[in-house]
């Protein structure tokens, strides 16, 4: 296990002291500190943990394909960017388009996450990315989503509280998305098509939810114990007619 | 079915005394053109589903096939062309948005037609590029302000470059626009001359990595097959911000070509439709696309030059000073005459300007700026020739892409039907039959021709101005003049007019 003070260290030195370890083999890395330090994680397509305490900076676990990453602490903006595989947890809050094209991995949030989640993650053969989120989320929620799965659970909310913001799911054409509780019609888009989650969608979602308790130490029983709303594509081609030939 | 109120678009002349009834036509058209007619016993057409390709033309043994303009001509009209009054009818029976391949094909100035080069006259010698030695070679990337050289006499510190040995790249067409016998060969191709060819957004086939030193692996909305892998399989990275054709907005690449290959390739299901957002949600300003390009550097170890295409639009010379200051090493200008394999047609006609003037106008301001040397200029859409290339390396770019040119040599007769996927030469299509009716051998062949041929060219011209090497002439525009233009273009063109 190896430490890093980055305090005060700009980011380029810092990420290159991070690829120094992994490439010497160090399998256990933690860095304190940090504040704002942008691309941790990017590109790192070893199997390594990185503990962050702190606050990274924007595009933290970009294209990164297998890392391990927990931040203790809030993330920024650009999170995940077309991550490929690897897990990243976040015990706080995170900002917008967490996700953007992310083809595989895991990626889990305490707290609430911005806008744009999960634009246009994508799914291919076994690699299906998944993006649990335990607070709030704004707008754009999935939009463009083409594989993968997002679920959110608010769980924080009151009954009465909206979860999630406006236009989820628009441009949907794959993947699914699961909500903890109700979704009003005029949230989501027009691609999208709203159903009470049935016994087996639940049961699926208990498999991916138990990591996420675990991680996080929830009572996995007590947020299992809602209805959940499941959002699919009405069609893998929304845009199949649009055209004139 | 009701009536169809379109009037064909083109006649298919048989010359019945030539034509044997082989049905190679027939066979050789995807559009259903050709058919052998049992009660006349002789080969007849539907004259209103062909698009010209010329495949049956040059296929016929006996050379008994003409295709025409047809002769059912609308009353004569300025305002109301031909081509309206069928766009109208195509909408009124679909209600969709008009769909067109290829680049501009409107009737607007062409810029390049109104400069011309000049060459030496008794003052200084003309230089014979077959016995002399003439220099293309092109190095594209951030050039340092000043040289420091460590104790062996080598550069310290100079940035990634990309070689190239003339001043044309093969431009971004991905794999599902066109057929992977087209990838490859123009792949192969680059490789074969040292040039470089680009991905476009459709991922890096597994036949094509073995030419990864010659490849620019281009990263879009999408995001289509990007992952480090993919990032590290090239020689340099494009962001594609926006495309000559189509200015401002994303693409769709439909469900019908996105069969096994190009799935695997994109990394996406088959048959999905491949959504390209307009935008990059991670860029909404200048600080997002550096956020961007350094998440592109970081992830190559700033190993790789990081390209940034954009279409030339009204301010593009502001643009590009950004993307300068962004940290790009390279920034790409695609006009709006540049090729698509499927744009809305009211985009295509009507969106972005032309790149003569964008050029200029960037090349200007960076220059102003002193930002000049920080970036490779690299223009695109259209260029047609090697005098082309010339006139742009003389206003101040440092290379330009080919993709329509390239297309052309592998056989393309510009028949501009890419959006229908049923192109009869193999090149924009995914159906089999069609794929591998473009050998990759031939085209290889074909398009490292062009670029030889283009290469030889471009020296001649050189060697007649009594320039023997390409980087005297960059930016060099004494060596253009204009014809036919009004002062205010030649302003902006920052060319003196013929005679001056």
């Amino acid at each position: 296990m190896a430490k890093i003070d980055a305090q005060g260290v700009y980011y380029r030195e810092l990420n290159e002291q991070v690829k120094e370890l992994v490439a010497a083999g160090e399998k256990e890395i933690i860095l304190d500190n940090v504040n704002g330090q942008r691309y941790i994680g990017d590109g790192l397509a070893k199997e390594v943990k990185i503990e962050i305490n702190g606050t990274p900076g924007n595009d933290l676990a970009a294209f990164t394909d297998g890392v391990e990453l927990v931040v203790n602490g809030n993330g920024q903006d650009g999170i995940a960017n077309t991550m490929n595989a690897g897990k990243l947890v976040i015990h706080g809050n995170a900002g917008d388009i967490l996700g953007y094209s992310m083809r595989g991995g895991k990626v889990y949030i305490k707290g609430d996450v911005g806008y744009r989640v999960g634009i246009h993650m994508k799914g291919y053969q076994q690699q299906q990315p998944t993006i649990i989120v335990g607070g709030t989320a704004g707008d754009f929620f999935g939009e463009y989503m083409a594989g993968g799965r997002l679920i959110l659970l608010g769980l924080k909310s009151g009954p009465a509280e909206a979860v999630i913001g406006n236009h989820v799911g628009v441009g949907m054409h794959g993947g699914e998305i699961y909500i903890r509780g109700t979704v009003e019609d005029y949230q989501v888009g027009l691609e999208v098509q709203v159903s009470e989650a049935t016994a087996g969608e639940l049961e699926e979602l208990r498999e991916y939810l138990a990591d996420y308790c675990q991680e996080f130490d929830l009572d996995l029983e007590e947020v299992m114990a809602a209805k959940f709303s499941k959002l699919a594509p009405v069609s893998s081609r929304p845009y199949g007619n649009m055209y004139a030939y | 079915m009701s009536l169809n109120y379109r009037c064909p678009e083109f006649l298919v002349e048989r010359v019945e005394s030539n034509c044997i009834e082989c049905q190679a036509c027939e066979r050789q058209c995807a559009n259903e053109v050709h058919f052998y007619d049992q009660d006349f016993e002789k080969m007849r057409a539907k004259d209103e589903n062909c698009v010209n390709c010329h495949r049956c033309v040059v296929i016929c043994p006996t050379n008994a096939i003409g295709i025409r303009k047809h002769p059912s001509e609308y009353k004569e009209n300025h305002n109301w062309t031909a081509g309206m009054i069928n766009n109208i009818q195509k909408q009124a029976e679909s209600g969709g948005v008009l769909l067109s391949g290829m680049g501009n094909p409107t009737k607007k100035k062409i810029y390049w037609d109104h400069l011309l080069l000049n060459a030496s006259q008794v003052t200084n010698p003309s230089i014979d590029p077959l016995r002399e030695p003439m220099e293309l070679k092109t190095f594209l990337g951030r050039k340092p302000s000043k040289l420091e050289f460590d104790e062996e006499e080598q550069i310290k510190d100079l940035p990634p470059q990309l070689e190239l040995s003339a001043p044309i790249m093969f431009g971004a067409m991905s794999f599902g626009s066109i057929s992977i016998n087209a990838c490859k060969s123009l792949a192969r191709a680059a490789s074969e001359v040292g040039i470089i060819y680009n991905t476009g957004e459709g991922g890096l086939h597994e036949d094509l990595r073995q030419y990864g030193e010659n490849t620019m692996v281009q990263v879009a909305s999408g995001r289509f097959g990007v992952n480090q892998d993919y990032l590290e399989a090239g020689a340099g990275i494009e962001i594609k911000i926006g495309q000559g054709a189509k200015p401002g907005i994303g693409g769709h690449l439909p469900g019908e070509k996105v069969g096994p290959e190009v799935s695997k390739t994109r990394m996406i299901p088959e048959g999905t439709d491949a959504l390209s957002p307009a935008p990059h949600h991670d860029i909404y300003s200048i600080e997002d696309l550096r956020q961007l390009i350094y998440a592109l550097k970081e992830a190559t170890d700033y190993q790789k030059p990081v390209s940034v295409k954009i279409s030339a639009v009204h301010n593009s010379a502001a643009i590009a000073s950004g993307i300068a200051t962004a940290g790009a090493d390279i920034i790409t200008i695609d006009g709006y005459r540049g090729g698509t394999g499927a744009a809305p047609t009211m985009i295509r006609d009507n969106v972005g300007i032309p790149i003569e003037l964008a050029l200029a106008a960037v090349d200007d301001r960076l220059r102003e700026e002193g930002l000049r040397n920080q970036v490779s200029l690299v223009v695109s859409g259209s260029v047609r020739n090697s005098a082309d290339v010339v006139k742009a390396i003389a206003l101040g770019a440092d290379a330009v892409y080919i993709a329509s040119a390239a297309l052309i040599s592998l056989g393309c007769h510009m028949c501009q039907s890419c959006y229908t996927g049923k192109c009869n030469w193999g090149i924009a299509t995914q159906e089999p039959e069609l794929v591998k009716r473009l050998n990759p051998e031939v085209g290889f062949e074909r398009a490292k021709n062009l670029i030889e041929g283009w290469a030889h060219e471009i020296k001649e011209m050189l060697g007649g101005m009594g320039i023997n090497a390409l980087e005297s002439l960059r930016g060099n525009r004494l060596m253009l003049r204009g014809i036919d233009l009004t002062d205010r273009e030649l302003e902006i063109l920052g060319v003196k007019l013929a005679g001056e």
